[in-house]
């Protein structure tokens, strides 16, 4: 076991070299010119070559990812000179239309989006699995027929639509709730729940339909097992036999698609930030295309991209302790 | 004699499928004794496993219908509530399956779940029940039962596996045992040594035992009495003797005379009934088994095609569903 968590880690420090290579060179192939995007209005032919030589772009491609590689493990020096720029390590690069190191953009953003996250994704996960047992459990009768015709509609409506409605007639006409204005949880807990709570709810229905139908057809493959048949042979309760015999059995896959569905969430949920004006990493992806401004979304994409990295080591770290045979073979 | 301890009276089962109803099991009768053997036989579909099935309670109430009487000690079971039957299963009554490895759960440990079984019957300290595992654990003839107790199933032999499922049927002391085809997913070499197992503890603990197989070795050698199914129907029923020596359903002989014998002197040619099990949809009319049948030319007219036999009794307690069964006293098999 030690030996395979071992293994994983080092495939995944492997994944991450070549996540910041692709990252890197995908984005250097774009036609944008960046010296000329952090020009400015006046932009002579001297500035330009300056800018040239600040953002390192005057050296090949190769230099340049190894810098980019060097400041994300030293820190690296924008410029020469009183002008020079200092990005501690580790930098993701820097912003030069806000004057900020990446990072430090990135954290900023990231409380509203990991709010956001992880309030959906508790949301959606106890809601789906739990209407998705139920449906299981009722297969076939009108329950069943139910959930499931209304999971088609949640699966199949888009979040702007749904986040859009939901401002409409509860913002909006009905006014339960004010407009959102985001606040962090320390400063006005109130506030901050009435602002997610929208959000969340949105998030979570899309989310959970899908759980719903997982969650079922899982259970309606595990019922059907032979261990579930001796579970009730042995005269445990129908409660135990679904909860700790049959749910157990069909874990493994709902594991797998929260977990990187929680990644992914982690990464930024652009509509739905931009629709409820979160200041989350999404939003600052957007805005960022909108400068636009590369090192922004260089910076995003690697954050996201490890995410999912992580995401994908620790779910299969997690197939191990659910499923003994995963761990002894 | 005392009251039978296992009574089925007039059983049907049928459930609802897309392709019509499935008529698995039809006015099946029959008893046990306290302690003794009941084998019932047939193939695949012939409704000996929906058979232990309802006795067991596991089958759906919702989806299936079930009529007849199952009476366990005095106990009508399908005049109880379902909590009562669950409380008796594992306890009272307990079954064992075919395939070992599939009906063993995969991520527990063997030791949690002969404990889960002994906790859910009665009020077990974790340590006791875990104890008790061990004790069952052993019994069964699994060595160093205190480290097995531990492993998970896919760590065990086929045939370790199907000890475990022993020890967890008998954890409890049943009086009824129902062992659904016990050794059909084992390697031949080890069928033996289960089938012993299950004879030796049944005869240690006076469990009634009720046997469903298509092997007709295993019936030899464990059975008191046989009860042969085909189409959802007993055709024949009687001592095993009755069965073997003194068959009189033409199935019953073509099963026995379908057997290889190793002790037998002369080299024999398997001798296979043509055809195919019906289909429980769709029955015959009449005689369930007269496509298959080789006596059907024999009975006058269109009998065999149009009214179903009953199933009556030629000598006392060998009982036959047939318009001409076999008289021939010749032992079944060797039959010339």
């Amino acid at each position: 076991m030690a030996g395979y968590v071992v293994r994983r880690v080092l495939i995944m420090i492997l994944l991450l070299l070549l996540l910041t290579m692709a990252v890197f060179f995908l984005f250097s192939l774009l036609p944008a010119d960046v010296a000329r995007l952090t020009c400015g209005k006046i932009c002579t032919e001297q500035t330009l070559a300056l800018n040239r030589a600040r953002l390192g772009l005057d050296k090949s491609v190769f230099e340049q990812y190894w810098i980019f590689l060097t400041g994300l493990f030293f820190g690296r020096t924008f410029g020469e000179g009183p002008a020079a720029v200092v990005c501690d390590a580790p930098c993701l690069g820097y912003s030069f239309t806000r004057n900020e190191p990446v990072l430090d953009l990135i954290v900023d953003r990231l409380p509203p989006t990991i709010f956001l996250a992880m309030g959906a994704f508790v949301l959606f996960i106890i809601g789906g699995v739990g209407v998705g047992v139920y449906s299981a459990l009722r297969r076939g009768r009108w329950q069943d027929k139910g959930v499931m015709g209304a999971s088609l509609i949640g699966y199949s409506l888009p979040s702007f639509f749904i986040g859009l409605v939901a401002i409409y007639f509860i913002i909006i006409r009905w006014k339960l709730l004010p407009f959102p204005s985001y606040e962090p949880p320390w400063e006005d807990p109130v506030g901050f729940v009435q602002t997610m709570i929208l959000p969340w709810v949105v998030l979570a229905i899309l989310y959970a339909a899908f759980y719903t139908r997982l969650t079922r057809s899982q259970m309606l493959e595990t019922l059907n097992e032979d261990y579930i048949r001796t579970a009730r042979a042995k005269g445990l309760p129908e409660r135990v036999v679904v909860r700790k015999h049959a749910l157990r059995a069909g874990l493994t896959p709902i594991v797998t698609a929260a977990g990187l569905d929680l990644a992914g969430l982690l990464g930024g949920a652009i509509i739905l930030e931009t629709i409820f004006s979160l200041p989350g990493l999404g939003s600052l992806a957007v805005s960022a295309v909108l400068d636009p401004d590369l090192s922004i979304l260089v910076g995003v994409t690697l954050v996201t991209a490890t995410f999912i990295i992580v995401a994908n080591l620790i779910v299969d770290l997690l197939y191990a302790v659910i499923d003994p045979r995963v761990r002894l073979s | 004699m005392s009251a039978p301890f296992l009574v089925v009276e007039d059983l049907n089962v049928s459930f609802p499928t897309e392709d019509g109803v499935v008529q698995a099991v039809s006015g099946s009768s029959f008893s046990v004794q306290q302690g003794r053997t009941l084998a019932i036989v047939g193939e695949s579909g012939s409704g000996k496993s929906v058979t232990a099935q309802a006795i067991m309670g596991l089958l759906n109430r919702r989806s299936t219908s079930i009529s007849g009487r199952v009476v366990l000690d005095g106990t009508d079971l399908f005049a109880l509530k379902e909590d009562q039957v669950r409380s008796l299963r594992g306890s009272t009554m307990a079954m064992i399956f075919q395939d070992p490895l599939s009906s063993l759960h995969p991520f527990y440990r063997i030791g949690d779940q002969l404990v889960e079984a002994v906790q859910v019957h009665g009020r077990v300290s974790r340590a006791d029940a875990r104890k008790r595992a061990i004790d069952a654990l052993g019994h069964v003839g699994i060595p160093a039962p205190d480290r097995r107790v531990d492993d998970y199933p896919h760590q065990l032999s086929g045939g370790m596996r199907q000890r475990v499922m022993i020890a967890m049927a008998l954890i409890n002391s049943p009086s009824l045992l129902i062992a659904d085809e016990p050794t059909t997913a084992l390697d031949v070499t080890v069928q033996a040594q289960i089938t012993e197992l299950i004879t030796t503890l049944q005869r240690e603990s006076g469990t009634t035992l009720l046997m469903i197989t298509h092997d007709l070795g295993v019936v030899a050698d464990m059975a008191d009495e046989v009860c042969v199914m085909y189409g959802g129907r007993i055709v024949e029923y009687g001592t095993v003797d009755d069965i073997y020596y003194r068959p009189e359903h033409p199935y019953t002989h073509g099963l026995l005379a379908s057997v290889p014998r190793l002790a037998s002197a002369r080299v024999e040619r398997l001798d296979p009934i043509p055809g195919n099990p019906p289909s429980l949809i769709n029955l015959p009319t009449g005689c369930v088994f007269h496509p298959r049948c080789v006596r059907r030319s024999e009975v006058a007219g269109n009998l065999c095609l149009t009214e179903e036999p009953t199933l009556v009794a030629s000598t006392p307690g060998h009982l036959v569903r047939c318009h001409l069964p076999i008289g021939a006293r010749t032992p079944g098999g060797d039959a010339a």
